[in-house]
């Protein structure tokens, strides 16, 4: 099999932000049980900005290494700049995934995306 | 620490096959067919294999044939008796759990033409023989259900499954290529018509696999031009290859009641120390009869390919039916087959033991992977 990078291995096996948030103003779950990935990103949102984010996976390396690799990416970031994360520049920062995980790192971005707009529908005033 | 436990997948080759082998790789090039010494030597040294491979299964030595692979002999088997027989039926019946070489092998066979059923199998593995009765048909020419399985390790009745197929004037093929070596095979006893094996999974090299056919099977080449093989099967021989089958299938059978239960011992040692140590796991397969040197547990909430990655880091090698070792996204179709829902298919381990195995090794994986399933589970919406 291709073999992932250094830098996935590590995401992999020292994963970031690990957990849940349980006072979460946003969460995001993407994909299924039936093909073998499941992504939830729980979001902390203050001003506009996500000062915390957690996720939990179940899934293979490169699905646990893209959850890890997008809540790195986006902490700290507005709502804005964290929506404009492409699931490329989740497998770039990880120095690439093999081609058949790349659905891994859509996972992570859509998982994501899901989170933010979970947090948007709670927030929104009507 | 390097341990390897996926044997089902490949071997180690014996020291003594590939010292065997290299006089054929080195000095004794010649082609077997060919008048002069070197060639005769070659030769000499397939006879001597084919002598040594019919003697360890008991069946008459015109009735082995070499082949590249348990692949090619499954192709051969199945396409060869399919072609030849079909003006008496175009009908075929397999198992749901075979290997890709056997199902694939039949798909494309109905896409010519044939109709194929796919048997069911009970929970444990096991094919219903009812149901394989109640699916002959007139115009049923071959079935075709593996010995061993090479994922759960559930042991088919055999020699009750020839009797049944003889009795209607059946041809039966067994893929055996996980049981030679692990179970005592005597062909004559057994009466299967056709038997695939191939000589990597038994310590023996890659690239060569063995068809025996029974004298009097109605089946056609799969491989068309010389004469080599009795004009059954073309191409210069794989004569390195050859000689290391025939090696490997003289070692894999000596003794294999003493290996059995070697082995046996380890399974079931390091099964009772999964069961007990990690909840929610599920033993896939049967408890008893099962390939003495097999385990295949599902591990509740996780994902395969990830417990196989933790391992490898702890220089464990095993394998898994999860889908994210394959191209596919759907796991083991094996593991659905006995039952199983998706997502505890995919968090399937299997490992399979050799006699280079031992009991040191059994229980370094027991003191690491308890924590491996509890850090992935800590990782999992799922629970």
């Amino acid at each position: 099999m291709e073999e992932y990078s250094k830098k996935l291995m590590d995401h992999f096996m020292n994963p970031r932000n690990v957990g849940e948030i349980k006072d979460a103003d946003g969460i995001g779950e993407v994909g299924n049980p039936r093909c073998g990935d499941i992504m939830r990103i729980y979001i902390k949102v203050k001003e506009n900005r996500i000062t915390n984010i957690k996720f939990l996976t179940f899934g293979c390396g490169a699905a646990v290494a893209t959850s890890s690799m997008v809540t790195e990416l986006v902490k700290g970031k507005t709502l804005e700049e964290a929506l404009k994360v492409t699931n490329q520049e989740v497998a770039d920062s990880l120095d690439g995934l093999p081609p058949i995980k790349m659905h891994c790192s859509n996972l992570a971005e859509q998982a994501l995306k899901a989170a933010i707009e979970d947090y948007r529908k709670k927030h929104t005033k009507q | 620490m390097d341990i390897y436990f996926d044997n089902s997948a490949t071997t180690q080759i014996n020291k003594e096959v590939l010292e065997e082998m290299m006089p054929y790789l080195t000095d004794i090039y010649g082609n077997p067919s060919s008048i002069y010494s070197l060639g005769r030597r070659a030769k000499k040294g397939i006879d001597l294999a084919r002598k040594r491979i019919a003697s360890s299964l008991n069946c008459n030595i015109n009735e082995i044939f070499f082949t590249n692979s348990g692949t090619e002999s499954d192709n051969w088997a199945i396409k060869g008796v399919a072609l030849a027989n079909k003006k008496r039926g175009r009908h075929i019946i397999t198992t749901s759990i075979e290997h890709h070489a056997v199902l694939n092998t039949c798909k494309y066979l109905e896409t010519e033409g044939f109709e194929v059923t796919y048997l069911p199998v009970k929970k444990n593995g096991v094919v219903d023989i009812d149901s394989l009765k109640k699916e002959i048909r007139e115009d049923t020419v071959l079935i075709s259900v593996m010995y061993a399985n090479n994922e759960i390790g559930t042991i088919q009745p055999i020699k009750e499954i020839a009797k049944i197929t003889h009795e209607k004037g059946i041809y039966f093929h067994t893929d055996a290529v996980q049981a030679v070596g692990n179970i005592e095979i005597d062909l004559k006893d057994l009466d299967v018509d056709l038997l695939t094996y191939s000589g990597h999974k038994i310590n023996g090299p890659k690239g060569i696999g063995v068809l025996y056919i029974k004298q009097g099977t109605k089946i056609t080449n799969l491989l068309h031009g010389g004469e080599q093989e009795k004009g059954k099967r073309a191409g210069t021989e794989n004569v390195p290859g050859i000689i290391g089958i025939g090696k490997a299938t003289e070692l894999a059978t000596e003794g294999i009641k003493q290996k059995a239960i070697y082995l046996e011992n380890l399974r079931d040692k390091c099964i009772n120390g999964i069961m007990e140590n990690i909840p929610d796991t599920i033993l896939n397969g049967d408890p008893v009869n099962r390939l003495p040197g097999n385990i295949n547990v599902c591990f509740k909430y996780i994902e395969g390919e990830s417990i196989l990655l933790m391992l490898d880091q702890l220089g464990i090698a095993a394998s898994s039916g999860s889908a994210c070792t394959s191209a596919s996204l759907e796991p083991s179709h094996v593991l659905l087959a006995i039952g199983l829902p998706h997502e505890i298919a995919h968090g399937s381990l299997r490992l399979s033991f050799s006699k280079e195995n031992n009991e040191k090794e059994i229980e370094y994986l027991l003191t690491v992977l308890p924590n491996i399933v509890e850090n992935l589970r800590r990782m999992s919406p799922l629970k």
